[in-house]
């Protein structure tokens, strides 16, 4: 999957983001709908359609979608 | 490994008790419109029952109890065995297994006794009194479960107050020299002890002023010290690693195949995570029912009072071969399965 693929598959979790508003830099904690719940999908997301365990560890440590993406299994 | 099966022993019957009042996560004032909507859609939780103050989880599961003896037609003289599986129990002792056994008229040669689990407890109980019944020295038994969890989480901690709910539940157990055996994996994790915890209460920290201050842990989570805490995101990743491989494991042991179940019945933690579960696991979403939606995640009393909500019909007019799975605090997990026919399921009690 691509970087622009995944940018707008993170994007989808967001139902108030218009499409093409989120870049691989978007601060995700900064999208004004954020919550912690959101962390939660986004980790289940991984588990489910990249069969890849995130921790809140390395949840934490990541800022912008780009962060996210480099959790993709290589 | 705690991997093991159990012979003769058949569930026969399961009862469900729960708080008239219902309190919708609509309402729920302390979060936005836009987050409650959310919360909602992810949880799968809409409203939960809530006791009101003087009863107790006990109550519900006595409640439940006297209808399922009666539904069974079981005189309570002939149960030997009552096993209450609680974290919210009557007192600090005695144990409220003693005091059931006496309300209920169990003879006083029957054995009680308290077992303090959550979210595994139905499973991890069912362990315990299969296991005591596979003799059959003890022919009839009562496996009491449930939580009155609102009683202590706080209004403003949004991870723990729209998800939890109260109930009682018992499933009537009984020795049966003719039935398929019962299949068990069990698993704990203390490493996680602080992943679900109420710190302050027990003998490790005793009650003090400091207990009842409110405190911000973070955005739009306020508690006390003697309030739940539950870490979502640990409890989320525990519950997909280890869950999955669990239940594949008691599949294997047991030689059935995913496809002859009938029904894979989970702790009703949160929608989000059990369809993780599920689909790593691979169940088809129609043999997985939930309760979540109207009764929110009720402890040790979720997969009783699923049954007993979600499949009635089907558990009471056929054979089922049931996938039981718990999982939660502790972190303590495991996975039943069990055979049933015609399963004499009470009326949903509401008090």
């Amino acid at each position: 999957m691509t970087l622009e693929e995944f940018t707008s598959k993170i994007e989808g979790i967001f139902e108030d983001e218009k499409p093409g508003s989120l870049t691989p830099d978007t601060d995700f904690r900064n999208i004004e709908t954020w919550s912690s719940m959101y962390a939660l999908i986004i980790v289940a997301m991984f588990e489910t359609d990249f069969k890849t365990t995130v921790t809140g560890d390395q949840l934490r440590k990541c800022s912008t979608v780009r962060d996210l993406y480099q959790l993709l299994p290589k | 490994m705690a991997l093991f099966s159990v012979n003769h022993v058949s569930l026969r019957g399961v009862a469900a008790a729960v708080p008239l009042q219902k309190e919708s996560n609509r309402n729920y004032d302390w979060i936005t419109e836009k987050e409650r909507t959310l919360l909602i859609k992810t949880t799968g939780v809409e409203e939960k029952r809530r006791a009101p103050e003087g009863l107790c989880t006990s109550d519900y599961c006595f409640e439940a109890s006297k209808k399922l003896l009666h539904d069974l037609n079981w005189k309570p003289e002939e149960v030997e065995l009552l096993i209450f599986v609680s974290q919210s129990r009557d007192y600090f002792l005695p144990a409220t297994a003693i005091i059931l056994q006496h309300k209920l008229g169990l003879p006083v040669t029957s054995v009680a006794f308290d077992i303090c689990l959550g979210c595994s407890g139905f499973v991890y109980g069912m362990s315990v009194v299969a296991n005591m019944l596979s003799s059959g020295r003890i022919k009839k038994a009562l496996l009491l479960t449930g939580d009155v969890s609102t009683i202590s989480v706080s209004y403003q901690d949004k991870s723990t107050y729209p998800l939890f709910g109260d109930g009682g539940t018992v499933a009537a157990l009984e020795w049966n020299e003719n039935v398929a055996p019962m299949y068990f994996n069990l698993q704990s994790d203390g490493s996680g002890y602080e992943s679900i915890i109420i710190t302050d209460g027990g003998c490790r920290n005793p009650l003090n002023a400091e207990s009842e201050v409110m405190t911000e842990v973070e955005k739009g989570v306020i508690r006390r010290k003697k309030d739940l805490s539950l870490n979502g995101m640990d409890v989320f990743n525990f519950s997909v690693t280890r869950v999955p491989p669990n239940v594949n494991e008691l599949l294997a042991f047991s030689g059935v195949d995913k496809s002859e179940i009938d029904f894979f019945v989970m702790h009703q933690a949160n929608l989000l995570l059990n369809e993780t579960v599920r689909k790593i696991i691979g169940i088809d979403a129609a043999k997985v029912p939930y309760s979540l939606k109207n009764f929110g995640n009720t402890s040790s009393a979720s997969i009783p009072l699923t049954m007993v909500s979600e499949i009635a019909e089907a558990l009471k007019t056929s054979k089922q071969k049931l996938l039981l799975s718990g999982f939660g605090v502790g972190l303590s997990w495991g996975s039943v399965l069990t055979e049933t026919n015609n399963l004499v399921v009470s009326d949903l009690i509401e008090i």
